[in-house]
């Protein structure tokens, strides 16, 4: 009787979770399915056809977008990586008092809501009569994602045996040699997920982009927000890039899924 | 002797970080704070506090901000907290696929998903023209639910559970239990997705301005206003009210941002 009703409970546990999945994805599957028609409204299925898809890959306005997002998310994410695994590096190693503030800095970004970080970059930038261009859109991403990639080696930093770097200075190895062929290798997991997790963080941008970007620059952000703001639905070419983005992201997932599934087997 | 050098080395390593974090984190809001309280001619005034308490319109604005921020946050725990319970257990055999799974809409872009949600919306019969508050509502929750699921998931999988059983030993019924026991254990992972949450809801106007057609207005919203006006001294006095309420939140909540909260899981 017991073990009845403990079954009842799981099946509607996992019926939750598989509800709330359903929900959740409900948008993406709806602009899916209505991407391999070419009605103006969902609702009324006009006859299965890839028509959306030319019309995509020949819109120079949306693949100029997206080449764009991935510019500023891939030389962005670059940027943090380096300077923030460096800082990481540099944090860990300073004194307590300078530790406690520098970390006490890094955190800052992450806690201030977006648009105030835009805001003051934006009075930053036109206080000093910068003009508005890649650099400052650069800039703009570069402060939203740094400080998670100094939170992703942090960790590492803490795991890593002290003891290992000394042992490298003793065995004649130089600070450089040492750090580079001894820390880097120890930190190197932490300094991907800080990558990844940099490119993920601009893909998804849209405050930040709105106020650094030069307005002339579109990313897929501003583009979408622009044609969503002016148009009642997004426009149908826009249901296939979203299968697109849908199926890059799908298809990352198995792959991260698969060699994390590796790394257990190991 | 050797040991002092290499540490001197080590720790310049931050350098570049921290000059970049001082002239594009520090500055900047040292601007916000100037701007805050000066006029266009550079004066010192308070004339930007009193233009925006004048009227009550700001703070009308700003209480229902926080209200929406709270409303959502909570909306998210209750929705979010058992979803993130079940995936923990092993016994419902969930895993970290499953999880992934709530977190990949994020890498769809953010202006994209919610415009997807609006016309999933509009479809089944609830436009922001005519709906407004709910339509925003839930735009809210779609975005920031995996915000939510993430830490909660992170800290639960970290529970102990022989603290759960001894619970059951000792007389504890299920609803002792969860209050006594996995609630306060789970608390670190609540606030830092409340968090999460808060902060981004009342200050982002995109989903505002997306799902409820412009007819909802958030803090968020004024400061894009101010900026779209080019008034930054009143726009920077709302960042910085924005700012005195981060940093209270903060204080209260008394917890560092997590490594686990956006990127826990590469």
């Amino acid at each position: 009787m017991s073990k009845k009703k403990f079954s009842l409970t799981a099946f509607l546990c996992r019926f939750y979770v598989y509800i709330l999945l359903l929900i959740m994805y409900a948008p993406i599957i709806l602009l899916i399915v209505y991407s391999f028609t070419d009605t103006k409204i969902i609702g009324n299925w006009n006859g299965f056809t890839f028509r959306l898809y030319e019309s995509l890959f020949h819109d120079s306005e949306i693949m100029q977008a997206f080449k764009n997002t991935f510019a500023v998310a891939i030389s962005s994410a670059i940027v943090s990586t380096l300077l923030g695994t460096l800082g990481a590096i540099g944090i860990f190693y300073s004194k307590r008092k300078a530790k406690a503030v520098m970390e006490g800095i890094s955190n800052i970004p992450v806690m201030n809501a977006e648009i105030v970080t835009a805001l003051s970059l934006t009075i930053l930038f036109v206080s000093i009569g910068a003009a508005f261009n890649f650099t400052t859109l650069l800039i703009g991403h570069v402060v939203l994602t740094i400080p998670f990639v100094v939170l992703s080696v942090r960790p590492k930093l803490m795991q890593m045996d002290p003891n290992i770097y000394e042992a490298a200075l003793d065995l004649g190895a130089t600070p450089k040699k040492a750090l580079w062929s001894v820390i880097v290798p120890e930190i190197l997991p932490g300094v991907f997920s800080g990558f990844i997790l940099s490119i993920t963080l601009s893909l998804d941008d849209y405050i930040i982009t709105a106020f650094t970007r030069n307005t002339a620059y579109q990313t897929l952000s501003t583009y979408v927000y622009g044609v969503t703001s002016k148009r009642g639905t997004l426009p149908p070419s826009l249901r296939a890039l979203t299968t697109v983005i849908t199926l890059i992201a799908l298809a990352i997932l198995i792959i991260v899924n698969i060699k994390s599934g590796e790394k257990e087997n190991k | 002797m050797r040991k002092n050098k290499s540490i001197f080395s080590r720790k310049f390593l931050a350098v570049p970080y921290a000059v970049f974090m001082i002239l594009f984190v520090v500055i900047p809001l040292m601007l916000i704070i100037a701007y805050a309280f000066t006029d266009e001619s550079g004066r010192i005034t308070l004339d930007n506090f009193r233009a925006f308490f004048s009227g009550g319109h700001n703070i009308n604005t700003l209480m229902f901000s926080i209200f929406i921020g709270f409303l959502n946050t909570a909306i998210c725990l209750v929705l979010g907290y058992p979803a993130a319970f079940i995936l923990a257990k092993k016994e419902f055999g969930f895993g970290t696929a499953t999880v992934l799974l709530f977190v990949m809409p994020m890498w769809i872009n953010f202006v994209l998903r919610t415009a997807a949600t609006r016309d999933l919306l509009f479809a089944i019969g609830i436009s922001g023209g005519e709906y407004p508050y709910l339509a925003t509502m839930i735009g809210m929750v779609y975005n920031y639910l995996p915000f939510v699921i993430l830490p909660l998931y992170t800290t639960m999988t970290k529970m102990d559970k022989s603290l759960i059983e001894a619970s059951y030993d000792l007389g504890a019924n299920k609803v002792q239990t969860f209050f006594k026991t996995i609630l306060p254990m789970t608390m670190p992972g609540v606030i830092s997705a409340a968090t999460m949450v808060f902060m981004p809801t009342m200050s982002s106007y995109v989903i505002s301005d997306v799902m409820g057609e412009r007819k909802i207005s958030l803090i968020g919203n004024s400061i894009q206003l101010y900026f779209d006006q080019g008034l930054w001294h009143i726009g920077s006095l709302v960042a910085l009210i924005m700012l005195a309420i981060i940093a209270i939140g903060s204080f209260c909540a008394d917890s560092e941002p997590q490594e686990n909260a956006r990127g826990g899981l590469w």
